[in-house]
């Protein structure tokens, strides 16, 4: 033992910071076609009329392909497990074009001068439709956005395209009615949050081509490989066996590439050509059309006690799909179960959503995935029953928070095996130095200073859905090979399940070399996402080597004459306690690929029917400029219990870099459309994410608990840590200012005029 | 990104003045804005071969060529030594060192952008622009004339004793900024400067020093005009412009002349 | 046109259309550690150092360099590693992705600014964006680098 719960430096960090040539746009051969996509101008239209000769003029110009030359199968572009719960809704190219930038044509060219020529040349007469761009006038608005007869959800979603309805759906625990006419307070208040951007610095990109054996092999910066394969086998009409996708590192993902964004222009244009070729979203692209959080507008209904204990909860949420519905059916849920099952001791709780088409840029899976969005309302209604109640915002939730031992009615009845919240929130306090500082304390130079609280929980994977296998394979030099299907996209689970690996073997973790991702040799795995690696993929690197270290033994024990009872394996050796004989590691390897001997190896899957929720407490203290409304978080105390914390670097900076994420969302990520629904933020100009300046300390602390289902007892941090940042800084500015402000961003504008019309200015 | 033809670095100023009258040429400056635009140009003008890259002081005024990048302007100690923080108050913002060592003074002028911190800061203190054709022509004036083919070759600015402070209010710290502001101080004599609004900087002059910030922080709410976009609404750049005129004033007050 | 221009020490010469980004020239050149990550000069991804100051490589032109002397990180490896192995160390890296351009400025910095401060750091810092670490392990790393490299001298 001694990896797990170290600082273990990532296997890749050298290459990574030296800058070698592992990206997708790295491997790309000089020969290979410059694809690009002619965009919709319109948010609603219909193709009428397709020129493409003057394009195929151009010098360089391979090809022109349009709505007729795609296949007419619909499918989704959701990396989720067969069937999905996405509608099938999607062609690579369609006649009616649902969203500004929904693509018209592709072109594919000897290089980028003459492939951004043709798109100039390509003449197009557009059917201008009204476009449907308000989401809360979406359900049953006579305009649709998916007319369509071939429009097929695969799961009862709810869904119901001449209603413009992706999904609807609802759950109740108890009688909320009942139980809010019983209590002290009902609060009923509505927020609202707008799509984010994941913004992951490599935007998205794809490179295909023909292999040897004439097989499509796609090399694609994606989260989910096995996905993309069924994906594009459904999209292009042939078979999986046909495609090979290999993962190279992915610079940032955040959600963005669990959906096939980009690998169905590339894969479509060297199927049909035989050519390699590949796509390179530009920035706008990414920011236009890419895979955002879905928009919601969430009415919750708090109902208290006088003391300030939570009785019931009811949420409802109304999620905007955009123009088609990768992730909607399933993003929604987790708005609910992982907001009101925070909260342990609800009498009755019920949670209601509509997911709605409208002709705005399609969303997709982003971190947090509705979780986002469902704490922020929940949190921030909590905070304002605490205030309405003159109670502490902590208070109130030391009151009510859930607790270990627990079943959660509203998380599918799981149980609740590990929990450190209330220990979380200990030490927030402390940290943030909370007493003192609550409710806020005004500056010399005018500005407020002013502390928030929130708690955020998320699931390990998803229960009964997501497996993950994992090969480990003894060399001929005493060294394994890790065989994983998971994607490790700069978060470090290749290094953390290697980790996992050198513990359970007793060896060194230069000894595991580690491999991800070729769909052709990697074991399955459904992906990293659900915030699954470290606890699902985890668990099965642990099951692999408990098989691994039984063939050892056993390879050992005959090399040694003796049956494997008598036998010992430390890590390094098989040897026999009783006269110390013994075989090296290295030879039982080198016996293993001569004579008649088999290389070791061993594999496992793993698939978990609970997901065990990790949890945080994060505390934000800001310093609010009344004049200006300025808001610098200058301090955040992020407290999280992720169970085990297999890697104490990489967990900390996940946190650190998801509560940068959620500040963004919080302050400064404003997507916004004209009024006829092209989309403004374009770029990194008018898409702000954080920048360092704009980020004070972000302090990270971990109160672990033990979950017994999860590998060394760890569970899940990479999405949990994005969900605390609003609510929590919504919270510090009403401390400062009286003010609540229900929708996201908070903007300094409205702080500052909200305050000049309080005062009367 | 934008597209071209042909690439030129001329000698002289005349010949830069000559390849820029043909409608299709442009002058490229750092290049870091005009890439975001999709034009197609024929000729690109490099100035870089003539010698406008350096500040230099000398009978009570700076010249400062069009080349000089932002990055010189804020680390210049004669600048610094004549108006004190006012060039790194002016630059810290804008996108980066990087873009800060590239970005040129001539090409923030020329573009003439409503939300230009340079023209802000600029239009606070007394400065020429001399131009190739038209030759020298006060900043209020070049600031609002049309654009047109001539060259900004270098800028005058008249180290005369007037003060200078630079406020402004952005979203994220190195987004374009919602609103600009400068005031400055000759005596008593007191101008405010507001930009971003999101039109083009404009001053206001004649106030008094002495009235103090509150009077200065009225006028700028009622002179001035506002507008509203992606950033902020006209209603909010009007209460800042009170907000940073008034700063702006208050630290006049406070560093004695 | 035809431009002669030293990369990394070694002279190069090509032919390039005027309009060619030397972003997309470096790559071009087998500088893969180059990476463009937006288009309006934001992201800090595409620093090399023209002439030794950093500077953005999509918003010069390749004409533009003419005559003039490119590093990027290709040219610093040594030191690439030994501020990255600090960066390693905190597990900032990350994606990666941002890196490049993250250590040309780094390592711009520790040659202009003498013993720089937190503050310094940051807005030194601020024209390279990173979207997965929240920055504050880059800023260890980096105090810790400098503490390390004022040690050595």
């Amino acid at each position: 033992m001694g990896y797990v719960n170290s600082r273990i430096r990532k296997k890749d960090a050298m290459g990574l910071v030296t800058g070698k040539p592992v990206y997708t746009s790295d491997l790309i051969s000089k020969n290979a076609l410059v694809v690009k996509l002619l965009r919709s101008p319109h948010a609603h239209a219909l193709v009428e009329r397709i020129d493409t000769k003057a394009a195929l003029l151009i010098p360089g110009v391979v090809a022109v392909y349009t709505w007729e030359d795609v296949p007419r199968s619909r499918f989704t572009t959701a990396g989720q497990t067969y069937p999905e719960p996405s509608p099938y809704d999607r062609l690579i190219l369609d006649r009616r074009l649902r969203c500004a930038g929904d693509p018209v044509a592709i072109v594919a060219a000897e290089s980028q001068e003459a492939a951004l020529k043709a798109l100039r040349l390509i003449k197009v007469d557009y059917q201008v439709l009204e476009p449907l761009l308000d989401f809360t006038q979406a359900l049953d608005n006579p305009i649709l956005v998916h007319p369509e007869e071939d429009f097929r959800p695969l799961c009862p979603v709810g869904a119901d395209n001449r209603r413009n309805l992706c999904s609807a759906s609802s759950f109740e625990t108890g009688d909320v009615e009942e139980v809010f006419a019983k209590c002290d307070l009902v609060l009923e208040r509505t927020y609202r949050t707008k799509a984010n951007n994941q913004a992951m610095m490599e935007t998205f990109r794809t490179y295909s081509y023909l292999d040897e054996y004439g097989r499509l092999t796609v090399v694609s910066s994606t989260q989910v490989p096995f996905h993309v394969r069924r994906i594009l086998s459904n999209a292009l009409e042939i078979p999986k066996a046909q495609i090979r996708v290999i993962k190279p590192r992915i610079g940032g993902g955040f959600g963005a590439k669990q959906s096939v964004v980009s690998e169905q222009f590339s894969a479509f244009v060297t199927l049909k050509t035989g050519r390699p070729a590949c796509i390179i979203y530009t920035r706008e692209e990414s920011m236009t059309n890419g895979s955002p959080r879905h928009q919601m507008e969430l009415r919750a209904r708090i109902g208290a006690d006088r003391e300030g204990l939570i009785r019931a909860i009811d949420l409802y949420a109304l999620s905007n799909a955009g123009a088609y519905g990768d992730h909607g059916p399933t993003t929604i849920g987790l708005a609910g179960h992982k907001s009101l099952s925070l909260y342990g001791g609800l009498e009755a709780a019920r949670f209601t959503c509509d997911v709605v088409y409208t002709n705005t840029m399609g969303a997709g899976a982003y971190r947090g995935y509705g979780a986002t969005q469902g704490i922020f309302a929940v949190e921030s209604a909590v905070n304002e029953v605490a205030a309405a109640l003159n109670l502490d915002p902590c208070t109130i939730r030391e009151k009510n928070m859930v607790a270990q031992g627990q079943t959660m009615p509203t998380y599918y009845n799981e149980p609740c095996n590990s929990c450190a919240l209330d220990r979380c929130m200990a030490r927030a306090k402390e940290l943030m130095d909370w007493e003192r500082k609550y409710p806020a304390r005004k500056l010399d130079n005018g500005h407020i200073r002013a502390v928030g609280v929130a708690m955020s929980m998320q699931g390990s994977g998803i229960s009964g859905v997501d497996i993950a296998s994992v090969e480990i394979r003894l060399g001929d030099g005493g060294f394994y090979t890790l065989l994983v299907g998971c994607t490790d996209m700069g978060t470090g689970c290749d290094t953390i399940l290697a980790q996992m690996a050198a513990d359970c073997l007793d060896c060194s973790i230069d000894q595991i070399a580690v491999r991800g991702v070729d769909t052709d040799q990697s074991p399955y795995d459904t992906g990293s996402y659900a915030s699954s690696t470290t606890y699902v993929t985890g668990m099965a690197v642990v099951k692999t080597c408990q098989e691994l270290r039984e063939k050892i033994l056993a390879a050992g024990a005959r090399l040694l004459g003796v049956s494997p009872e008598r036998a010992e394996f430390d890590g390094g050796r098989v040897f026999l306690p009783a006269d110390g004989r013994e075989v090296s590691l290295t030879a039982i390897g080198e016996a293993g690929v001569m004579g008649d001997s088999r290389a070791l190896s061993a594999t496992q899957a793993h698939s978990s029917p609970i997901s065990p929720p990790p949890f945080m407490v994060g505390m934000a203290e800001i310093d609010l400029d009344p004049d200006t409304g300025e808001v610098d978080v200058v301090d955040y105390v992020a407290v999280v219990d992720c169970g085990t914390v297999v890697n104490p670097n990489l967990a900390t900076v996940q946190t650190e870099g998801g509560i940068a994420q959620g500040i963004g969302m919080a302050l400064y990520e404003d997507i916004q459309y004209s009024p006829q629904g092209q989309p403004r933020n374009n770029s990194f100009l008018q898409y702000k994410i954080p920048t360092r300046l704009d980020l004070g300390k972000i302090r990270v602390a971990f109160e672990s608990s033990y979950e017994p289902t999860g590998p060394f007892g760890a569970k899940s941090i990479g999405e949990l840590v994005i969900n605390t940042p609003a609510p929590a800084i919504a919270n510090a500015v009403a401390n400062a200012t009286g003010l609540f402000f229900r929708e996201l961003p908070i903007k300094a504008e409205d702080i500052a005029l909200g305050l000049a019309r309080r005062d009367g200015g | 990104m934008f597209t071209a033809q042909e690439y030129a670095r001329p000698a002289t100023l005349a010949e830069a003045y000559a390849l820029n009258q043909r409608r299709g040429n442009t002058i490229i400056g750092g290049g870091g804005w005009l890439r975001m635009g999709r034009q197609r140009f024929h000729t690109l003008i490099d100035l870089s071969g003539l010698g406008l890259d350096n500040i230099k002081e000398e009978d009570g005024r700076f010249t400062l060529g069009a080349m000089v990048t932002l990055r010189q302007m804020e680390l210049d100690r004669g600048l610094a030594g004549a108006f004190g923080p006012l060039f790194v108050d002016m630059a810290k913002h804008i996108v980066g060192i990087q873009f800060r060592n590239r970005a040129t003074l001539g090409g923030s002028l020329a573009a003439r952008f409503g939300f230009s911190d340079v023209l802000t800061c600029l239009l606070a203190l007394d400065c020429e622009v001399e131009l190739a054709g038209a030759g020298t022509v006060p900043l209020p004036r070049y600031a609002q004339m049309p654009y047109d083919r001539d060259v900004l070759a270098r800028v005058i600015l008249h180290k005369n004793g007037r003060r200078a402070a630079y406020e402004s209010t952005l979203i994220t710290h190195t987004d374009i900024p919602v609103l600009t502001c400068a005031a400055s101080a000759l005596g008593d004599s007191l101008r405010v400067v507001i930009g971003a609004r999101p039109g083009r900087a404009s001053a206001l002059d004649g106030l008094s020093l002495a009235d103090g910030p509150e009077r200065a922080a009225q006028a700028a709410r009622e002179y001035f005009s506002f507008g509203s976009n992606m950033r902020a609404s006209a209603q909010y750049r009007r209460h800042l412009a009170g907000v940073l005129a008034a700063r702006a004033v208050r630290r006049l007050q406070e560093v004695n002349p | 046109m035809n431009i002669t221009v030293t990369i990394n020490g070694t002279r190069h010469t090509g032919e390039v259309l005027p309009d060619l980004p030397l972003l997309d020239f470096l790559r071009g050149q087998g500088c893969l550690s180059v990476k463009r990550g937006c288009e309006t000069s934001n992201c800090g991804l595409c620093t090399v150092w023209l002439d030794g100051a950093p500077v953005l490589s999509c918003g010069v032109l390749a004409v533009q360099a003419d005559g003039r002397a490119i590093t990027t990180l290709e040219g610093l490896q040594e030191e690439a590693a030994q501020f990255g192995a600090f960066l390693a160390d905190e597990g900032g890296e990350q994606c990666g992705f941002c890196a490049p351009g993250l250590i040309m400025t780094v390592l711009a910095m520790a040659r202009e600014l003498d013993d720089p401060g937190e503050d310094e750091i940051r807005a030194y810092l601020a024209g390279n964006l990173c979207r997965c670490s929240g920055y504050q392990s880059q800023l260890r790393a980096i105090q810790k680098y400098l503490a390390w490299r004022k040690e050595e001298r």
